[in-house]
């Protein structure tokens, strides 16, 4: 067992899951498997000494990436850890998709190959610091070999071992073949942070040359000899069938190849999209829709509202909440969230070729080894006859967690002999998603000296966990629901926390960015502001005065307050609202600046946000990615919704189910701190910022205490109360 | 029916069958294999497969390709070869404004269509030219400021 493979073990044994634990959203696994280490590639002239590194002759350094890029930035974040501690040529660095591996790339958190959390950094910042160490070690073991003198004498910098007593250097291209025999050293130094030469620097992204030319290639841009192209109706009722299908004028058209009638879904293939598309539109479907037929949100709210009134599982429970919530000054709450739709720029596709003894995927998912089994089921084939190619993202927000599009382009391609690219329209995207459960967060904490003395906080909604990841839904508690909930940043004497598992008639509910985050900041943030009011204090003020054990939360509410002008005076109908926020082991306060017209339409003027994120490995990643975590954010608290009637999603595209546009985006400042500590997750923490910050801007602005999103104007129109 | 269409697209003839009502994107795509310009919502509402024609910006998805015979088609493979494309291109790597990219080809087509015609808009031409171009990671602080540095020459 070499280094790698014991440190692995070891890390995961103990120290992975016990510090997990303290973070957000670790799963209570078995045992994760995660093994970063392979077979030595035997390849002349190359240096393979694990599953990530591979360094060829001319001194090529190609970079195997366990995590997917979806925009994130991740490719470039994880090439730096990489790169760093292995000393490499940043100039000379490229990146590869790795291919679908638990064994060699799983997710240390979750032992499965995925991209989601927030956590690609957060779980590999030591096992891949490692890798690059222990490669370094070895092409220094093979220099100093080369030279006969000690390895000790020797140091790397930029893609070549030095031994400065003889001023002989060597290219590491140059030591790829003798490096390739050399032993990985038992234990391997990391460098000290302080001596960091690319972690820490705005590295330019190693990805985005190809996106201002055309020439990046998304799953929906594969392209193959022979290919057809598919689009597809699936049954607008969920978990409805389809019925009689009568395809007589479809198969007439010009370009149509074949009608495929799956159990639920109806597909048409033709030689090019509009093909598809036209003779899905003269088809005839009867579909058989099922006991969901009736379904509307009314029902689902009634349903989740009746099962939020029972006691819940208890996820964490401090002091003697009974007695506390018995005196002092009580208040209670509920705040209710609704369903919302990924939305991706890229439209869900996959492209598949099924031969007798294979399948072939092309596409961009988040959870390459799932896509793999679960096409491997499809196609009837085994795993290892199913070649995933991954590729970028055009975003993916949690919707390619899931394997369904797959599954059901393996069934279309399974009908025909040649290559077939499924791709959805929009309105099929947007209304056959895994959408963001509607949840329903109740609070009632008391006040007693101006502080919360008691706070119990009980979330109501979908386990999305319970169906993704079953293991890790234990004793009747979601983890992601309640991630932010028992992770609530206050100093709470007596503090209680609560999970029902409430899952809504026929919708089917997944990951959406910022997953459980999302509902506890936004209830926990609105609550500490309607506290703050009824104690009187500055809703900063009331926070800090429970924030003196928190000193990373303490610091960035201090900057944000600030260098958003807080409490300056402002106009009439404009406020300020504060968020702080624990997700992702991140720390983050926000101060969103709005004004509100008469007709209760949102300007939105400014966004301050200050971030402490530990050592951010890329600062300008993290910096993009608060600014876009705060506009998806922010655009589902002033838009986001989906609604159900007869059973169906009612919004089918960008014209009802609205995104934020460049002229309604405020101007964003986002400053990130310095900091030695560990790194945290940044992906995602944006997300959860803007909603509660807005929310409590438009408080301040207008005194209307909003308790659900999306935003209603027409209770912000002047003269009206909420 | 087919029918054989002729369009001049980044400068070189191509003659292909196509149905007369087809979107301009999907030729691209589909027949042409130029897989650069997006398709994102079909109905002219967020702009990804964003298009010159004779320099203007228009949505190929709702493009009938008869339409376009015997204009100039520009696309994202082409634009940097425009002055004010080959900008754009630039100040959008400089600012590093890119996220996952997939709606970013249409918003340098807009951005570039917006320069050719207005080499120094101010914050409302860039909200006019740009509000038709969706991002869903957000980037639109990052557009804005780099049609700015993409106008202004190299500063930040």
């Amino acid at each position: 067992m070499n280094e790698l493979d014991r440190f692995s073990r070891r890390s995961l044994l103990t120290g992975g899951l016990a510090a997990g634990f303290l973070l957000a959203f670790h799963l209570p696994l078995r045992a994760a498997v995660n093994e970063p280490v392979q077979p030595r590639d035997t390849t002349d002239g190359r240096f393979a000494p694990n599953a990530f590194i591979r360094i060829d002759e001319t001194g090529r350094t190609v970079l195997m990436m366990p995590q997917v890029e979806m925009g994130q930035g991740t490719y470039t974040s994880i090439s730096a850890v990489l790169a760093e501690e292995l000393d490499a040529d940043w100039s000379k660095v490229e990146v590869q998709h790795a291919p679908p591996n638990d064994k060699l790339y799983g997710n240390p958190t979750f032992g499965l190959q995925v991209t989601g959390n927030s956590n690609s950094i957060r779980a590999w910042w030591t096992p891949l610091r490692k890798a690059g160490a222990t490669a370094r070690a070895m092409l220094v073991q093979a220099a100093a070999a080369e030279w006969g003198v000690e390895s000790a004498n020797c140091t790397a910098s930029k893609g070549e071992v030095a031994h400065a007593a003889s001023g002989r250097k060597l290219a590491y291209g140059a030591l790829a073949l003798a490096a390739q025999g050399q032993t990985p050293p038992k234990d391997v130094a990391l460098k000290d942070p302080k001596d960091f030469v690319i972690i820490g620097q705005p590295l330019k992204r190693l990805d985005t040359p190809d996106k201002v030319n055309g020439k990046a290639v998304y799953g929906i841009d594969a392209i193959l000899p022979g290919m057809k192209f598919a689009t597809v109706a699936a049954c607008p009722v969920f978990g409805g069938k389809v019925g009689k299908v009568d395809d007589s004028a479809a198969v007439k058209l010009p370009g149509v190849r074949k009608v495929v009638v799956l159990d639920d879904m109806v597909a048409v293939i033709g030689d090019h999209m509009w093909a598809a598309k036209k003779g899905l539109e003269a088809l005839k479907i009867a579909w058989n829709e099922g006991p969901n037929a009736g379904i509307t949100t009314r029902d689902i709210w009634d349903d989740l509202r009746k099962a939020s009134q029972k006691d819940g599982a208890v996820a964490k429970s401090d002091g003697d909440i009974a007695k506390a919530l018995a005196s002092g000054d009580r208040f209670e709450a509920a705040y209710e969230l609704p369903f919302l739709a990924h939305a991706s720029m890229e439209p869900i596709n996959a492209t598949v070729h099924v031969k007798p003894d294979s399948c072939e995927i092309w596409t961009g998912t988040q959870i390459m080894t799932r896509v793999q089994s679960e096409a491997a089921k499809a196609a009837g084939l085994p795993i290892d006859k199913v070649i995933v190619n991954n590729h970028l993202l055009g975003g993916g927000f949690g919707r390619k967690l899931e394997p369904d599009m797959v599954v059901a382009a393996v069934k279309i391609a399974k009908q025909v002999d040649y290559p077939v690219k499924v791709v959805w329209t929009r309105e099929e995207d947007i209304q056959h998603d895994v959408y963001r459960p509607v949840y329903r967060d109740q609070i009632t904490a008391s006040l007693v000296d101006g502080k919360v003395s008691g706070w119990k906080y009980k979330v109501a909604g979908s386990a999305v966990l319970a169906r993704w990841l079953p293991p890790a839904f234990q004793k009747g508690i979601d983890i992601d629901a309640v991630d932010a909930a028992v992770d609530a940043p206050y100093d709470f004497a007596n503090f209680h926390v609560e999970y029902v598992r409430a899952e809504p008639l026929s919708v089917p509910t997944g990951f959406w960015r910022g997953v459980g985050p999302n509902n506890n900041v936004f209830a926990v943030e609105c609550a500490m502001d309607e506290l703050a009011r009824k104690a009187g204090k500055d809703p900063i003020e009331f926070r800090k005065s429970m924030l003196t054990k928190n000193p990373r939360m303490l610091a960035v509410l201090n900057q944000v307050a600030e260098k958003s002008g807080w409490g300056q005076p402002l106009p009439p109908r404009v406020g300020r609202g504060v968020c702080v926020q624990p997700s992702f082991a991140s720390f983050i306060a926000t101060v969103v600046e709005a004004e509100i017209d008469d007709i209760g339409e949102i300007t939105l003027r400014r966004v301050t946000s200050v971030v402490d994120t530990g050592i951010a490995v890329n600062p300008d990643t993290v910096k993009a990615q608060i600014e876009g975590g705060l506009i998806f954010g922010l655009t589902a608290a002033l838009y986001g919704e989906i609604t159900i009637e007869k059973g169906r999603v009612q919004q089918s595209n960008f014209h009802d189910y609205r995104m934020m546009r460049i002229n309604e985006t405020p101007k964003i400042e986002v400053i990130v701190v310095k900091s030695g500590e560990a790194p945290g997750g940044i992906g995602e923490a944006g997300v959860n910022a803007g909603p509660p910050a807005l929310r409590n801007a438009i408080l301040a602005a207008t005194g209307v205490t909003l308790r659900r999103l999306p935003i209603d104007r027409k209770l912000l129109a002047v003269g009206k109360k909420a | 029916m087919h029918m054989a269409t002729t369009l001049t697209i980044n400068g070189e003839t191509k003659s292909f069958d196509a149905p007369p009502d087809m979107p301009l994107l999907w030729v691209l795509r589909d027949i042409l294999g130029m897989t650069g310009t997006k398709f994102g919502c079909g109905i002219a509402q967020c702009g990804a497969c964003t298009v010159h024609v004779d320099g203007k910006a228009v949505r190929s998805c709702v493009l009938p390709v008869s339409a376009v015979s015997n204009r100039t088609v520009t696309t994202i493979e082409h634009v940097g070869s425009t002055p004010a494309g080959a900008k754009v291109q630039k100040a959008w790597l400089e600012a590093e404004v890119i996220q996952c990219g997939y709606c970013q080809s249409g918003q340098i087509m807009a951005a570039a269509a917006l320069l050719a015609a207005t080499p120094h808009p101010d914050d409302s031409d860039i909200d006019a030219a740009m509000a038709g171009n969706i991002c869903r990671c957000g980037t639109y602080v990052r557009i804005r400021e780099a049609i700015k540095q993409a106008a202004n020459g190299r500063q930040s």
